[in-house]
């Protein structure tokens, strides 16, 4: 089996393959069905430059190539046939568009000659995904294949990156042409704006400069456009202290000076409270949800807002801003600091030392609040807690990183999750992968496939709750099949859907309805798969189990069973100004303006 | 407040369907929407009139559609709106002159005369429009088909002789929140291209 000739006729599906070639794909996540099977029919001819990961589900699919793009910042590929098929994918797809993840999803359609007809099927996927995809295609002719598939690549990945989905009928994978590639792109009413206004990027270093106590806030921008060189030199410059949303985390290095934490509803109090008391709020690539805003009319009431976004949508749609930047994070910071190096060097000094104060009111901040979440001031239980599993793998992280080797850490969605961002110290860009905006449960173990077969080289841990472990588990078997054996699946078991029970306990009189939760014996699951599961009840075995998960070489899944009932603190209820944060049941943060 | 919007579009299969689910989703109102072709092949223009809060906001949701390739809120500029009304009343040849006579008072046509009713048709002003139908009312209106607002703006403004939002440098000076009263006033535009100073 082989390619056909460059010149020679050749197959709808063929050419797909080709065009994937062409647009840098080597992996794609699927799975066959009758509407794709002429293009599963033509993969094996291209299978040395092309390699198909076979999932367990479409939903697994999607995630998969959702962690291999969020972990590269290349174009993830997920593959799926008509009907059930196309519809399994929702899911994933309406989770990059949320999280501005760049992804195609290519779908099988049954022959134009039945579409429309209710054939066997035939659902409308492009219409279903129409309010979740940056764009989608329905391709009815052979000929149009090259040029879509070439605009879905350059769609997903520049300007906002986001998901496209190209569907593809069968007929039209099965007929016959010579392609014809490199048709200029024809997509006039797509100019993304990559460069910030000059005179808006002036206007923003004065009022930085003029600022007293200035904050920034980095969000996924920095991290899609590699910033993260850039955002440091910024904040060193001007040495004005820096905070990190969940999908900012590891675009600052959260063991420098200047960086803060996270805000928001599982935000760090000082964090909070910055925002509150500053007088210039600078975010850069963070699109002001409401799990960082709070109620949105309270949030960061003193401050001017200088708001740098590609989207020019987000720009006023949450949060007035003072200062509208429209531009990449990265080019927007290189052209503020060129604008900052003409400045009179003394100003820029006077202003940094300013500037102490100001970061040392936050500090204090954070040694009177932060200690108790951080630190785990062990009851008088020795239960295991969920921070004794996070506190062992920071150990483990430290550890490893000094040896000079890589791990990326992919989170579920629920408690779990919040405990990762917070009490896991992130460093680099790229290396906390987690579904924010959608919040999908069952993102984290396919997602952990995605990123572990982009990073064969690096430890992936996928920090997963006994809820969102059984909705996706099934991709166990394709890490087998695959013979993944670089991710370490840990669940933090606390016998809950925990976040919701949580929300039964603080708000709602502890009513656990549909929140107590059984599973199957998690180790003896991962055995049945075929790989190494372990449980660990006990405090004294969490680093040992951690450190032989690292060293062994295969798949491994530890059982953490947790005290059940621990709650994410801090936390801003739902709807409230992110300045009144409960730190534990039933107590709000001392000196809250509530 | 309403709105008046002035789209252009690529006159691709779906296209409707995308600025609909936009709409929709993101919670404004629909008065009326027209589609037609425009001057240029394979751009059609749409016309839509919108109840909303943060204008901005839908026409910088419209500029994210791949296949919109420019967007302008002409609510405050000068336009030529038009609307078209048929009417069908109850013309029994008794009332007939009578009716021919209202018609042409007000500046409508009779488009159709039948043995018992007449379709009556204007083309004008949305408040015209508004008036001819109020004075058809006592005659018995049998059916009525109203097309929907088309507008245009007066003069040789380029384009569709208006601002186009959203397009370059993205946000105007001072954006307001969602849900939050804003002021209706027309909203300074600074055009932010390069080079303005
Ligand atoms: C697919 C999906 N269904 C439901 C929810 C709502 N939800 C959010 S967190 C959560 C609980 C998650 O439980 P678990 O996976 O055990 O994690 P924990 O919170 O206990 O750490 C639920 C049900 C969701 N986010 N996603
Ligand atoms: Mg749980």
């Amino acid at each position: 089996m082989s390619a056909p000739a460059p010149d020679a006729r050749r197959t709808g599906a063929q050419i797909m393959c080709e065009a994937l070639i062409r647009e840098g794909v080597n992996i794609i996540f699927g799975i066959p069905g009758g509407a794709i099977m002429p293009f599963y029919h033509a993969l094996p001819e291209y299978k040395d430059r092309l390699h198909h990961v076979l999932c367990r589900h479409e939903q697994g699919a999607g995630h998969a190539a959702e962690g291999y793009a969020r972990s590269t910042g290349r174009v993830g590929v997920c593959v799926a046939t008509s009907g059930p098929g196309a519809t399994n994918l929702v899911t994933p797809i309406a989770d990059a568009w949320m999280d501005s993840t760049p992804l195609v999803a290519i779908t099988g359609q049954v022959s134009s000659l039945v579409l429309g007809r209710d054939a066997f099927q035939e659902t409308d996927i492009t219409g279903i995904s129409v309010p979740i995809t940056k764009h989608n295609y329905l391709v009815k002719r052979v000929e149009e294949i090259p040029a879509v598939m070439h605009e879905a690549f350059h769609l997903a990945s520049t300007g906002r990156p986001g998901p496209v989905l190209v569907d593809i009928t069968k007929d039209a994978q099965q007929a016959h042409t010579i392609p014809t590639w490199d048709a200029p792109l024809s997509l006039p009413g797509y100019k993304p704006t990559l460069e910030g206004h000059k005179r808006q990027v002036r206007e923003a270093v004065a009022v930085m400069l003029s600022a007293e106590r200035p904050l920034i806030l980095a969000g996924n921008g920095v991290i899609q456009s590699g910033a993260s060189a850039e955002l440091r030199e910024w904040a060193e410059l001007l040495g004005v202290p820096v905070i990190t949303t969940l999908h900012g985390l590891g675009g600052f290095p959260e063991e420098h000076p200047l960086s803060l934490g996270m805000p928001g509803m599982h935000g760090w109090v000082h964090v909070n409270r910055a925002i509150q008391e500053c007088d210039v709020l600078f975010n850069i690539g963070g699109r002001f949800d409401d799990r960082v805003t709070g109620k949105a009319s309270s949030f960061a009431p003193r401050a001017r807002v200088i708001h740098v976004d590609i989207d020019p949508s987000e720009i006023g749609k949450n949060v007035a801003v003072a200062v509208p930047i429209v531009g990449d994070a990265r080019r927007v910071l290189r052209a503020l600091l060129d604008d900052l190096a003409h400045r009179p060097g003394p100003a820029v000094e006077a202003r940094r030392a300013a500037r102490a104060t100001w970061l040392t009111h936050i500090r204090d901040m954070q040694d009177r609040f932060q200690g108790r979440h951080k630190e785990l001031n062990r009851p008088e239980t020795t239960s295991l807690m969920p921070h004794d599993v996070y506190a062992a793998l920071n150990r483990a992280f430290i550890e490893h990183s000094a040896r000079g080797e890589g791990y990326r850490v992919v989170s579920d969605v629920g408690q779990h999750q919040m405990w990762a961002a917070q009490l896991l110290d992130w460093r680099r860009p790229r290396t906390h992968i987690t579904s924010g905006g959608a919040g999908t449960m069952g993102f984290a173990v396919p997602a952990a496939l995605g990123v572990a077969l982009a990073h064969p080289d690096e430890t992936v841990w996928a920090i997963v709750g006994d809820g969102g472990f059984q909705m996706t588990n099934q991709e166990i078997a394709t890490m087998v099949q695959e013979k993944v054996r670089n991710v370490k699946i840990a669940i933090v078991n606390n016998g809950y859907l925990g976040m919701v029970r949580q929300w039964q306990e603080l708000f709602e009189g502890k009513r656990y309805s549909g929140t107590p939760l059984t599973g199957p014996d998690f180790a003896a699951l991962a055995k049945a798969y075929g790989v190494r599961g372990v449980t660990v009840e006990q405090v004294g075995d969490v680093d040992p189990a951690i450190a032989s998960a690292w060293a062994h070489d295969g798949v491994v899944l530890l059982d953490f069973r947790v005290e059940r009932e621990v709650n994410v603190f801090p936390i801003v209820p739902q709807g409230q100004s992110i300045g009144q944060m409960l730190v534990a049941v039933g107590e709000h943060a001392e000196g809250d303006d509530t | 407040m309403t709105h008046t919007i002035v789209a252009l579009v690529q006159d691709h299969p779906g296209v409707l369907h995308r600025v609909i689910s936009l709409i929709r989703r993101r919670g404004y109102n629909i008065e009326s929407l027209t589609v037609g072709h425009s001057e240029t092949p394979g751009v059609s223009r749409m016309t839509l009139v919108v109840e909303a809060e943060n204008v901005e906001q839908v026409t910088k949701q419209l500029n994210r559609l791949i296949e919109v390739l420019k967007v302008f809120d002409v609510t405050n500029d000068p336009t030529v709106e038009r609307e078209t009304v048929l009417v069908k009343v109850q013309a029994p040849a008794s009332a007939r002159a009578g009716l021919i006579a209202l018609t042409e008072s007000a500046g409508a046509r009779v488009a159709d005369v039948g043995s018992n009713t007449m379709v009556l048709e204007v083309t004008d002003l949305p408040e015209k429009v508004e008036a001819f139908i109020d004075l058809c009312r006592p005659l018995g209106i049998k059916e009525m088909i109203r097309s929907g607002r088309i507008a245009m703006t007066r003069g040789s403004g380029g384009g569709a002789g208006a601002r186009a939002t959203g397009t370059p440098g993205g946000a105007a000076g001072r954006a307001a929140p969602t849900g939050q009263p804003v002021d209706s006033s027309p909203r300074p535009y600074r055009a932010q291209a390069d080079g303005d100073e």
